[in-house]
């Protein structure tokens, strides 16, 4: 067996494991845990493709962001055990209703499909040798330019996700003080100061 | 594709090493200390009183939008390493549409700090 051969059933053993062990999994921290394991498996199999600038990124952005975000999620949801295991029995028709939907989508799906015949001759950018060219830079030559429009859909979804989570999250605690550093230094003896000349026995 | 592997080689030797550092400080206890259990020993310590509740508690919602804010701003800067390799090439269709990117970006970074998401009260 050569040694990308090994790495690939190693990779993709523990990839499929591990995702198994998401589902299976009683508490879900652990889950999240055995999760960002699938993820740093996915990076490994990206790698052996030749795709190391998608392996990076899914080490960046999945491993370092997503997962947190999820593990914020599950401690944010103020999790019982013994609760989660009194409702299984519970939810088990209606979860078996949507798996056995989802199975037969997976089917028809894959039964039915063919390769479009005009597929090959529809890439706008051929698929450059891995030996000539970087992933990164094959990316970076097509993504800018040929497939403008997606980078800037991208874009816009990213302001989308931005101004929702604000909208969602956002709510200020009134009466809060804040500092205000302008108005801070703006402050001179003259407005900070009175002097009053008080007649002895009056008040102010 | 073997000469993909063999530059990875020092990343495998590293996580070799950091897998048997850590399985063997994971391990040793169980083979090396003295253990000599008893349920008080076992008991959460809580200066004398029982434990009132479980120490799982809600996080605030605010570590969230932190979070989620953070993603954005990461994906931003993945999206400038492929440009700034081919930069040379790209010509100034690619750098304008950069820059419109940016620009979007931008506006809701002047939405969010406006709204002062950033600030934490």
């Amino acid at each position: 067996m050569t040694v990308p051969a090994f790495f690939f059933y190693l990779f993709s053993a523990v990839a499929v494991a591990s995702a198994f062990m998401v589902i299976a999994g009683r508490n879900p921290v652990h889950s999240v845990l055995w999760l960002i394991l699938t993820f740093v498996n996915a990076a490994g199999l990206f790698l052996l493709i030749g795709a190391e600038f998608l392996a990076m990124i899914l080490v960046v952005v999945y491993v370092g962001a997503v997962a947190v975000l999820f593990l914020f999620v599950v401690m944010m949801l103020d999790v019982d055990f013994a609760e989660l295991r009194e409702g299984f029995l519970q939810y088990l028709p209606i979860g078996a209703l949507v798996g056995l939907v989802f199975l037969v989508e997976l089917v028809l799906v894959v039964g039915t499909w063919a390769v479009g015949p005009g597929i090959a001759s529809a890439i706008k950018a051929p698929i450059p040798n891995a030996s000539q060219v970087t992933n990164t830079e094959a990316i970076g030559r097509v993504l800018y330019t040929t497939y403008v429009h997606y980078f800037q859909i991208a874009g816009l979804v990213l302001l989308v996700a931005m101004i929702g989570a604000i909208v969602l999250t956002l709510h200020h605690r009134v009466n809060v003080k804040r500092q205000n550093i302008s108005s801070q230094n703006a402050r001179t003896r003259d407005t900070a100061i009175e002097v009053v000349k008080v007649k002895t026995g009056e008040g102010i | 594709m073997a000469v993909l592997v063999h530059d990875y080689l020092p990343v495998v030797v590293f996580i070799g090493v950091a897998t048997v550092i850590g399985l063997a400080l994971l391990v040793s206890p169980f083979l090396l200390a003295y253990q000599n259990p008893d349920p008080e020993k076992l008991s959460a310590y809580e200066c004398g009183f029982n434990a009132f509740d479980d120490a799982r508690m809600k996080f605030d919602v605010r570590f969230y939008l932190v979070a989620i804010l953070f993603i954005i701003f990461d994906l931003e800067v993945a999206f400038l390493f492929p440009w700034a390799i081919v930069f040379g090439e790209l010509g100034s269709f690619g750098f304008w549409s950069m820059m419109v990117f940016l620009g979007v970006l931008t506006i809701g970074f002047i939405y969010e700090w406006k709204k002062g998401a950033l600030e934490w009260d």
